[in-house]
């Protein structure tokens, strides 16, 4: 199982989780558990194609999974997996 | 050799006015027994720095003549005394200490050499940064020299700007268009509730005003957009986004990739923060991140949804430490580094952030702006409603 951080603005879709334990063997599949799980983040995630949208950014622990293999990319037990989009508040 | 107590009883303790003639009468080694931070912010004239530490390798060289009258000064008299002690083992003759030291020696007005380009008032304004090793009087006048400008005085603008300016950054610039509204005072601690009503610059302005008549501040009351931006961000050193929209956002990182300002990058959202420091060419830039702005379900500002006070407060103060370290050139600024605090879990994540080799703006095949398109932009408001 992968932890899946959910940004706040993702949060209403998720029951107010800030995280929630995925099951998956790369970054995709850890994805889908969510959505599946909680299909109110579907459209969030992923465009009409079934990629990732260009607005989201994903990290597995650290890194960004654009540099890694993308959604492809390997997950072990006890990975983190960041859900990250952009926020603009300054005010 | 003489056992250490007797050595203690002989130093011969004199007071600054004593000193004071002695060194006008000339004929005089005079030893500062301080560190070099201390020396370098204002000494006696004429005095020669030898450390305590380096007292050893250092003596014979500052004072070759063993029989020669010596005054050793400290800050206080307690290191001048200790120094005056060893240079007498080591078989100097005539050696005093001067009492109280300089801090005596300047209650009672005579003279010093103090650091150029800073006052007395700001030698004691900002002893506790020159006290830094790191800082020191060369990086406190840095930061008095400094050109800082901040995009929005508000949630992060506020905080951030009360800090810089008690630091003492000596010009700073404030973007706003907007007037202090009374739900702004649970977290823009640089306004208050006489001032609601009032142009956010200039209660900004009285509140700078007011902690420290170092700052010079400059009042840019108005919105950035691609007309104004170039003018408005080229005197400065380094700026801080605290914008609240996205617009602004991907304008101020194409802009300041062009002119290669450094941005230090904040952003807020209920009990959520972000930061980053972005320096062009060094490090990834915004876009780099963020190729593109969410739509505009994912993208609530801060004046539609809840903040907490506190976590805004702590980012500002984190862009404010940012921009310290890249004024003073020390440290490690948050280059290729996103960190994220977690307000409720008090928890801090940090993320790597790589410069993106197809990015439109800094890229390896990112165009090269001619001169005569320095001020041309894309028009921003379309780019992020689509």
């Amino acid at each position: 199982m992968a932890t899946v951080r959910i940004p706040p603005v993702l949060r209403a879709q998720t029951g107010g989780q800030a995280e929630v334990e995925a099951a998956g063997s790369t970054v995709g599949e850890v994805l889908r558990a969510l959505t599946a799980e909680h299909p109110d983040t579907q459209s969030q995630l992923f465009g009409a194609d079934g990629d990732l949208n260009r607005y989201v950014n994903v990290y597995l622990n650290d890194e960004d999974v654009r540099v890694l293999d993308g959604l492809e990319t390997g997950v072990s037990d006890g990975d983190t997996v960041v859900i990250l989009p952009a926020m603009a508040g300054g005010r | 050799m003489a056992p250490e107590t007797q050595a203690k009883q002989q130093v011969e303790e004199i007071e600054p006015f004593e000193a004071a003639q002695e060194i006008e009468g000339g004929d005089v080694v005079l030893i500062d027994t301080r560190e070099p931070h201390e020396f370098q912010e204002a000494r006696l004239e004429g005095g020669k720095l030898v450390p305590p530490g380096l007292l050893g390798d250092e003596i014979a060289a500052a004072a070759p003549d063993k029989s020669a009258r010596t005054i050793l000064y400290c800050r206080s008299g307690n290191r001048s005394y200790k120094a005056a002690e060893q240079m007498q083992v080591l078989g100097y003759e005539d050696v005093a200490s001067m009492a109280g030291g300089i801090l005596a020696w300047q209650e009672q007005g005579l003279p010093v050499v103090a650091a150029e380009g800073m006052t007395p008032e700001q030698r004691d304004r900002y002893s506790r940064h020159t006290l830094l090793p790191e800082v020191g009087v060369e990086g406190q006048l840095k930061m008095l020299n400094a050109k800082v400008l901040l995009l929005g005085a508000g949630g992060l603008g506020a905080p951030t700007a009360l800090y810089l300016a008690a630091a003492g950054i000596g010009t700073m610039g404030l973007v706003d268009d907007d007037v202090v509204d009374a739900s702004n005072l649970q977290r823009q601690v640089i306004h208050n509730t006489e001032r609601v009503g009032v142009p956010k610059t200039e209660s900004a302005r009285l509140t700078i005003e007011a902690l420290n008549p170092d700052v010079k501040v400059i009042e840019h009351r108005l919105r950035l957009d691609a007309s104004n931006i170039l003018e408005i961000i080229e005197d400065y050193d380094v700026i801080v986004d605290g914008a609240d929209n996205f617009p602004t956002r991907y304008l101020l990182n194409d802009a300041s990739v062009r002119l290669r300002k450094p941005v230090v990058s904040a952003s807020i959202l209920s009990f959520d923060g972000q930061i980053s420091t972005f320096v062009p060419y060094e490090g990834p830039c915004y876009r780099c991140l963020y190729p593109t702005p969410p739509p505009a379900e994912l993208a609530p500002s801060c004046s539609a949804n809840g903040v907490l006070g506190a976590m805004a407060g702590t980012m500002g103060l984190l862009q404010a430490n940012e921009v310290l370290k890249l004024v003073l050139g020390i440290g490690e600024p948050l280059i290729g580094r996103l960190l994220l605090f977690d307000a409720l879990s008090t928890r801090f994540t940090e993320l790597k952030v790589r410069r993106d080799p197809e990015c439109p703006i800094c890229g390896e095949n990112a165009p090269e702006v001619p001169e005569s398109e320095m001020g041309q932009f894309p028009d921003y408001e379309l780019f992020c409603a689509g």
